[in-house]
């Protein structure tokens, strides 16, 4: 028998789904909260309760980064790895390295400045999609169509200026059906996909209420996922991935703490299953 | 267990887990369960949602 530590910070449906997946496989599974979990610089995986492998489920994406740098630290064997979940958790790093990888990803321009920004945008052309580097569930996803929408997003991120808002990510918008698709990858194998359908804007979201409707898996898909899975670094990841009416299957996101609620109702696979079958087989190697 | 907000009736499933999120049904504040021993059920104000949360 072995051992799973789930890390949370809110303990949604996906967390119970793989506790109890790996109670039925006859493991231990713990439930840890991070955030009435204190680390030191003496701190010794002996002094906690972490299994054989902690699955890092934190909803909020620096507390579970820095959770996981703690965990590395003590050399506990943690899913996803450190180095996964920075890239994943950063758009820009994530699109360089798909880029780098030479996997289709939608084009993407970086400013350094809102005024070294607007000058990109008159020169490209209008539209395009600007993104916070850091955020997820499509909050801060918006399209400018014209100077004046540019300005006053531009005048908003001058007036918040939160360290990340000096970095400008602004994309191409695609031309694509009013949908997207999420492959789940568990250790770069594509287990289930869904297509995400919008349910009125631009953005196909399941948590700003797009439709999910199960996507049977093509061998396109198979092998982008997996190209996009090796590239970010492995482990269990979501891979987003456009239908551009020009180019085919673009990649254009790989979440690090893939939400599957939705998509286990339907899938074939069972998703907590397989996870957790993934992450006792990691720690196995 | 009544809500500390409004004193409306809160409703905790029985197999209801320490960190999941209960919420008042009337003025809807967002509670997290932190301890659970039986039916003594302590609560504390749940985090709100932050720039960084999601996948």
């Amino acid at each position: 028998m072995s051992k799973i530590c789930i890390v949370f910070d809110r303990l949604r449906t996906e967390e119970k789904m793989l506790q109890k997946e790996a109670t039925e496989l006859g493991h231990d599974a713990v439930m840890l909260d991070a955030k009435i979990t204190q680390v030191n610089t003496d701190s010794k995986k002996e002094d906690y309760d972490f299994g054989d492998v902690v699955l890092e489920r934190c909803v909020s994406y620096f507390r579970g980064l820095h959770f996981t740098a703690s965990l590395e630290f003590m050399n506990v064997p943690v899913l996803n790895k450190f180095d996964v979940a920075n890239i994943c958790g950063n758009k820009m790093f994530m699109t360089l390295l798909l880029k780098k990888n030479n996997i289709p990803t939608p084009k993407t321009y970086f400013s350094f400045s809102s005024e070294s920004a607007a000058e990109n945008i008159e020169k490209v052309g209008y539209p395009l999609v600007i993104k916070p580097l850091i955020g997820s569930w499509g909050r801060g996803v918006m399209q400018i169509k014209d100077r004046d929408t540019m300005d006053a997003i531009f005048e908003i991120r001058d007036i918040t200026d939160s360290p990340h808002d000096r970095i400008y990510y602004l994309q191409e918008l695609i031309k694509r059906p009013p949908r997207d698709i999420r492959v789940i990858t568990v250790g770069d194998e594509p287990i289930a996909a869904m297509y995400r359908k919008s349910s009125g804007g631009f953005k196909t979201n399941i948590a700003l209420g797009a439709d999910p409707e199960l996507c049977e898996i093509t061998k396109e898909m198979e092998d982008l996922a997996v190209k996009a899975s090796k590239a970010m670094g492995g482990g269990i990841l979501g891979i987003d991935m456009m239908e551009d009416e020009q180019n085919g299957l673009v990649v254009h996101e790989v979440n690090n703490t893939v939400e599957f609620k939705g998509l286990a109702r339907v899938a074939k696979r069972n998703i907590p299953k397989e996870m957790v079958k993934f992450a006792l087989n990691f720690v196995r190697k | 267990m009544n809500c500390p907000e409004c004193d409306a009736t809160l409703k905790i499933p029985d197999d209801a887990s320490v960190g999941e999120i209960v919420s008042c049904p009337d003025c809807g504040a967002d509670y997290e369960i932190s301890k659970k021993e039986g039916s003594n059920i302590e609560l504390k104000q749940a985090e709100s949602v932050g720039e960084d949360w999601g996948e």
